[in-house]
C-alpha cells in the first residue's frame, strides 16, 4: 500500500501501446486512431496558440504608452484581429474538443473509436486547411476587421485579405461540423454494455452538448462568411445600405453562431472541471444530473441571447428588453454549475495536486467572468459598457480564465495517460500560479479601464488610462512566463518524466482502468460497466497523494 | 443620468464582490480543511441534495430578475427622450465626427451644447458603422449608413469631455474622437451666434429644395404632382398599401432618397430617388426644411429653427388630409 511505496515496484510503460503502433511518419498523418488524432490537433493548437499569442505580446506593448509609437495604425489593427481571429477560430473552438475530447470521449464511453474515424482525420486536415488560409491571410497583408468581420466596414471599406480569412473560418466550419457529428453519434451509439446515459462522466455530458452546437451553429457562421466573401467579390449589396441592404443584418448572423461560440469554448471546460473536481476530492460531482443538464440549457438558451451584442446597434427597445432577460436566464445554469463544484469539496479528500489548482482556478475566475456577465445582459449599463475594455477584461475571463484554465487543467491531469509519463510537478504548481496571478494582473485592471471609458481596438489612448494599461501589460508578461513553462516541462517529460502507471491520480473512470499510454483498441476487451461514475471505493490504491 | 447608471453598477460591483469572496473563501476552506491526509483517501460520498439545488437555482434567479428590472428601468430613460430637446445633428465618417447645430452652425470633432439642456443627437454614418461613446455621460450609440439612430444626454456640468469613436471602423478608428464642451447657456448662445453665414439649416433646405426641383412637383397649393409637404411632419399618413406611416425624421429621409419603397396614397411613383444625387448633410437640411413648413401639433415640439417659420404658421390643407 502507499505508505509502503519506497518498496512498492515502480511502474513501468506497457509494451505495446499507441504510440509505438507505429512510427512513420505516414503511420501519424494517415491514422485513424482518435488518441493520435488527438495529439495532431494538440501540436496544431499549440501553434496557432503561440502565433495568437505573439500578437497579444504585440498588442499589450503597443498599449504601454498612450501614443501608438510602437505600430502603425495599420498594422495595430492587423494584430488585434489577427490574435482574434487565431485565438478564438484556430485554439479556443478546436482546443479541447479537438485534443481532449478526442483523446478521451471513446475511452471514457467504453469504445475502441469514435463512431466515424475516417472522418475525424478528415475533419482535422480539414481545420489544417482552414488554419492554411488563416495563416495565408496574415502573410498575405493581414486582416483588419477585428475577428467579428463587421459590415460595411468588412464588405465594402477593409482593403485587407478578407476574402481569405473569411475562407479560412468557413472551411473550419465544417471541421467543427464534422466533429460535434462525430461525437454525437459516439455518444449514442458506441457506449460500453451497462454505459447508462447517467453512468457517463459529465465530461462526456458537455461534449454532447457542445456538439449540438456545433452542429446547429456553425452553418450559420459558414452562410454569414460566405455572404460577406461574395458581398466582397460581386457587390449584392446584402449588407449595403446605399442599396436597399442591411449592415445589421450580419451582425444578427453572425452572433447568431458566435454568441452560442462562447459555449462551444466554454461547455468543454466545463466538463473538464467537473472531471477535475471529482478527481480531486475523490467523491462523485455533487448534483451530477443538475450539472449534466445545466450542460443542456447552457447549450439551448445559448441560441437565444444573441441580441444582447446589438444592444446600441439601433435594436428595437422590445427586441433589447428580451434578449437581455434571456441573458439572464443562460447565468443560472452557470451559477449552479459552480455551486456544485464548490460544493463537491465538501468533505472531499482534496489532493493538492496541479490539476486542483487549475480546477480551483477555474472557479475563482468564472465566476467572475459570469457576474461581470450580469453587467453586461442589463441594457441601461451595457449601453455604457459595450466596446470598451471592460467587454475585453469580461470575455477574456470566460475564454482565458475559463476556456484555457479547463484546457491546462485537463492537459495535466490526463498528461500521464496521453504520454505515459508525469511532468515535474513543481514546476507546473508554479506555472499555474504564475497564470492565476498573471492573468488577474492583465485583465482586472481592464474591468475599471473599460468603465472609465476606454473604448476597445484603440491604438491610442488619453493619457489618464495608462496606469492602469501598463499593470495590464505588466501582468501580460507574467502570464507569457506561465504559459512558455508548461511548454517546456511537458515536452522535457515525454522523455525524462517519472513513469506514471495507469491509474497515477487514484482516480475512477474508464480512462483509468487501462494502460498508460493506453493500446490502440483502447482495452484490452470490451468493458461491462456496473458502477455510476465517479463511484470510489472505500479505499484506492495510493500513487501520486 | 450618469449617478443613477452608477448606483447601479456600484450595487452590481457589491454583489459581484459578495459571491466571489463567498465562492473564494468556501473554496479555500474546504481546501485546506479537506485536504487528503493519506494517498489512498477517499472522500465522503455524497450525491447531492435536491434541496440544495433548488435554492441555488432559484436565488440566482431571483436576484438576476431584480437586476433585469433594475436596468429595464434605466434603459427607458434612455431609450425615451424627453419631450422638449435641443436637436442636433451628427453625421460620422471616416475617421471625423460632423455636427450641425439647427441655425446653420457647423463644427467638426467639436460638440457645444448648453448646460442643463436635453441634447438629443440624430445620427447617421456616410459609410461605415461607427459609434458616438460620452463615457462622461455614460451615452453610446451606433451610428449606421443609411439610418439615423438617436440619442439623449442632458449635460449637468460645464466642462469639456471625451467623445470616443466606439464602433470598430478603420484605421484611424482610435483617432476618430472629440470633445463636447458643455457652457453656460449664455455662453453658448454667443458661441452659436458665430459664423452662421451660410444661414440655418433649414434656409440651407429651402434652396436646395430649388436647387434639386423639389419644387416643380412640392408646391403648397396642391397642384403640383407631389403632394403638399406643409404640415406633413409629425403626421400619420396612409401609404398605397393601406399602411399607416408616422412621418418622422426616418421616413423623410426614405421618401427622399427611395421615394418608391413606400408610396403615400393616391400617388404615382413618379419622384426620382435622390439616393446618391444628396450628401447625408443635405438630406439634413431637406428634412429641417420640410419640419420648418409646419409639424404637426401632437409631434414632439422642435426648437423653431431660425429662419424658418414657425411651426403650424404655414400650415396648409394638403391631400393627404383627406387620408386621415
Ligand atoms: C417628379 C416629381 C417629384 C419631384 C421632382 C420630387 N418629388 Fe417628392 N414626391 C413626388 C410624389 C409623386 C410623391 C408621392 C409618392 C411617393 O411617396 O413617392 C412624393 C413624395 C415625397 C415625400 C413624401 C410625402 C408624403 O406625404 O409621404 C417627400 C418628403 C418628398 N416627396 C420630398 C421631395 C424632395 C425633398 C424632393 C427634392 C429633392 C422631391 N420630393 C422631388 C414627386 C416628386
Ligand atoms: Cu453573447
Ligand atoms: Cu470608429
Amino acid at each position: 500500500m502507499a505508505s509502503t511505496a519506497p518498496i512498492a515496484p515502480l511502474p513501468t510503460l506497457p509494451k505495446k501501446h499507441y504510440l509505438n503502433d507505429g512510427t512513420t511518419v505516414a503511420s501519424w498523418l494517415l491514422t485513424r486512431d482518435h488518441k493520435r488524432i488527438a495529439l495532431l490537433y494538440l501540436v496544431a493548437v499549440t501553434v496557432f496558440f503561440v502565433i495568437g499569442g505573439l500578437f497579444a505580446v504585440l498588442v499589450r506593448l503597443e498599449l504601454a504608452t498612450p501614443a501608438g509609437d510602437l505600430l502603425s495604425d495599420d498594422s495595430y489593427n492587423k494584430v488585434f484581429t489577427m490574435h482574434g481571429v487565431m485565438m478564438v477560430f484556430f485554439f479556443l473552438i478546436p482546443a479541447i474538443p479537438g485534443t481532449l475530447g478526442n483523446f478521451l470521449i471513446p475511452i471514457m464511453i467504453g469504445a475502441k473509436d469514435l463512431a466515424f474515424p475516417k472522418l475525424n482525420l478528415a475533419s482535422w486536415y480539414i481545420f489544417m486547411i482552414g488554419a492554411t488560409f488563416g495563416t495565408y491571410s496574415v502573410l498575405n497583408g493581414g486582416l483588419d476587421t477585428g475577428w467579428t468581420f463587421y459590415t460595411p466596414f468588412s464588405t465594402v471599406a477593409s482593403t485587407s485579405a478578407v476574402v481569405p480569412a473569411a475562407l479560412g473560418v468557413f472551411i473550419n466550419g465544417f471541421s467543427s461540423i464534422l466533429t460535434g457529428l462525430n461525437f454525437i453519434v459516439t455518444i449514442h451509439r458506441m457506449r460500453a454494455p451497462g454505459m447508462t446515459w447517467f453512468r457517463l462522466p459529465l465530461f462526456v455530458w458537455s461534449h454532447y452538448a457542445t456538439s449540438l452546437i456545433m452542429v446547429l451553429g456553425t452553418p450559420v457562421l459558414a452562410i454569414t462568411v460566405v455572404l460577406v466573401a461574395a458581398e466582397r467579390i460581386f457587390s449584392f449589396g446584402i449588407f449595403d445600405a446605399n442599396r436597399g441592404g442591411d449592415p445589421v443584418l450580419f451582425q444578427h448572423l453572425f452572433w447568431f453562431y458566435s454568441h452560442p461560440a462562447v459555449y462551444i469554448m466554454v461547455l468543454p471546460a466545463m466538463g473538464v472541471m467537473s472531471e477535475l473536481v471529482a478527481a480531486s476530492c475523490r467523491k462523485p460531482v455533487f448534483g451530477y444530473t443538475f450539472v449534466a443538464f445545466a450542460s443542456l440549457a447552457i447549450a439551448i438558451i445559448g441560441f437565444f441571447v444573441w441580441g444582447h451584442h446589438m444592444f446600441v446597434a439601433g435594436q428595437s427597445v422590445y427586441a433589447a428588453l428580451i434578449f437581455s432577460i434571456l441573458s439572464f436566464l443562460v447565468a443560472v445554469p452557470s451559477a449552479v454549475k459552480v455551486f456544485n463544484w464548490t460544493a463537491t469539496m465538501y468533505k472531499g479528500a482534496v489532493s493538492w495536486q496541479t490539476p486542483t489548482l487549475y480546477a480551483i482556478g477555474f472557479i475563482g475566475l468564472f465566476t467572475i467572468g459570469g457576474l461581470t456577465g450580469l453587467f453586461l445582459s442589463s441594457v441601461g449599463l451595457d449601453i455604457h459598457l459595450t466596446d470598451t475594455y471592460f467587454i475585453v477584461a469580461h470575455f477574456h475571463y470566460i475564454m482565458v480564465g475559463g476556456t484555457i484554465m479547463g484546457y491546462l487543467g485537463g492537459i495535466h491531469f490526463w498528461w500521464p495517460k496521453m504520454t505515459g509519463r508525469m511532468y515535474n510537478e513543481l514546476l507546473a504548481k508554479i506555472s499555474a500560479a504564475l497564470i492565476f496571478f498573471g492573468f488577474n494582473l492583465t485583465f482586472f485592471p481592464q474591468f475599471v479601464v473599460g468603465y472609465l471609458g476606454m473604448p476597445r481596438r484603440y491604438h491610442a489612448y488619453p493619457p489618464e488610462f495608462q496606469m492602469l494599461n501598463v499593470l495590464s501589460s505588466a501582468g501580460a508578461s507574467i502570464l507569457a512566463v506561465g504559459y512558455a513553462l508548461p511548454l517546456s516541462y511537458l515536452i522535457y517529460s515525454l522523455k525524462y518524466g517519472k513513469v506514471a502507471g495507469n491509474n497515477p491520480w487514484g482516480a475512477v473512470g474508464l480512462e483509468w482502468t487501462t494502460t498508460s499510454p493506453p493500446p490502440t483498441a483502447n482495452f484490452e476487451e470490451t468493458p461491462l460497466v456496473t458502477w455510476d461514475a465517479y463511484e470510489y471505493p472505500a479505499r484506492v490504491e495510493g500513487h501520486v497523494a | 443620468m450618469a449617478p443613477r447608471v452608477d448606483a447601479f453598477y456600484l450595487f452590481l460591483v457589491g454583489l459581484t464582490a459578495f459571491f466571489s469572496i463567498l465562492i473564494a473563501l468556501t473554496v479555500i476552506f474546504y481546501f485546506v480543511k479537506y485536504r487528503r491526509r493519506s494517498p489512498d483517501q477517499v472522500g465522503t460520498r455524497i450525491e447531492g441534495g435536491m434541496a440544495l439545488e433548488i435554492t441555488w437555482s432559484v436565488i440566482p434567479l431571483l436576484i438576476t430578475m431584480v437586476i433585469f428590472g433594475w436596468s429595464t428601468n434605466l434603459f427607458f430613460a434612455f431609450t425615451r427622450p424627453p419631450a422638449e430637446t435641443l436637436n442636433i445633428y451628427v453625421v460620422g465618417k471616416q475617421w471625423m465626427w460632423k455636427f450641425q447645430h439647427l441655425n446653420g452652425q457647423r463644427e467638426i470633432n467639436e460638440l457645444h451644447v448648453p448646460v442643463g439642456r436635453n441634447v438629443k443627437l440624430i445620427m447617421t454614418s456616410e459609410d461605415v458603422i461607427h459609434d458616438v461613446f460620452v463615457p462622461a455621460f455614460r451615452v453610446k450609440a451606433d451610428v449606421l449608413p443609411g439610418r439615423y439612430t438617436h440619442m439623449w444626454f442632458n449635460p449637468t456640468k460645464p466642462g469639456r469631455y471625451h467623445l470616443f469613436c466606439a464602433e470598430y471602423c478603420g484605421t484611424k478608428h482610435s483617432g476618430m474622437i472629440g470633445e463636447v464642451v458643455v457652457q453656460e447657456p449664455a455662453e453658448y448662445e454667443a458661441w452659436l451666434a458665430t459664423g452662421r453665414a451660410e444661414g440655418s439649416l433649414a434656409s440651407a433646405g429651402g434652396k436646395l429644395f430649388q436647387d434639386l426641383a423639389c419644387n416643380t412637383c412640392h408646391r403648397p397649393d396642391a397642384v403640383g404632382r407631389g403632394p403638399v409637404l406643409q404640415g406633413l411632419f409629425g403626421r400619420q399618413i396612409t401609404l398605397g398599401d393601406g399602411g399607416r406611416q408616422t412621418v418622422d425624421e426616418a421616413y423623410l429621409r426614405e421618401s427622399i432618397l427611395t421615394p418608391n419603397m413606400k408610396l403615400t396614397q393616391g400617388f404615382q411613383p413618379v419622384m426620382p430617388a435622390y439616393q446618391g444625387l444628396v450628401t447625408e448633410e443635405g438630406v439634413l437640411q431637406l428634412i429641417e426644411y420640410v419640419k420648418s413648413l409646419g409639424t404637426q401639433p401632437q409631434s414632439q415640439p422642435v426648437r423653431p429653427a431660425s429662419g424658418g417659420p414657425a411651426p403650424g404658421e404655414t400650415h396648409t390643407p394638403s391631400p393627404n388630409e383627406v387620408n386621415r
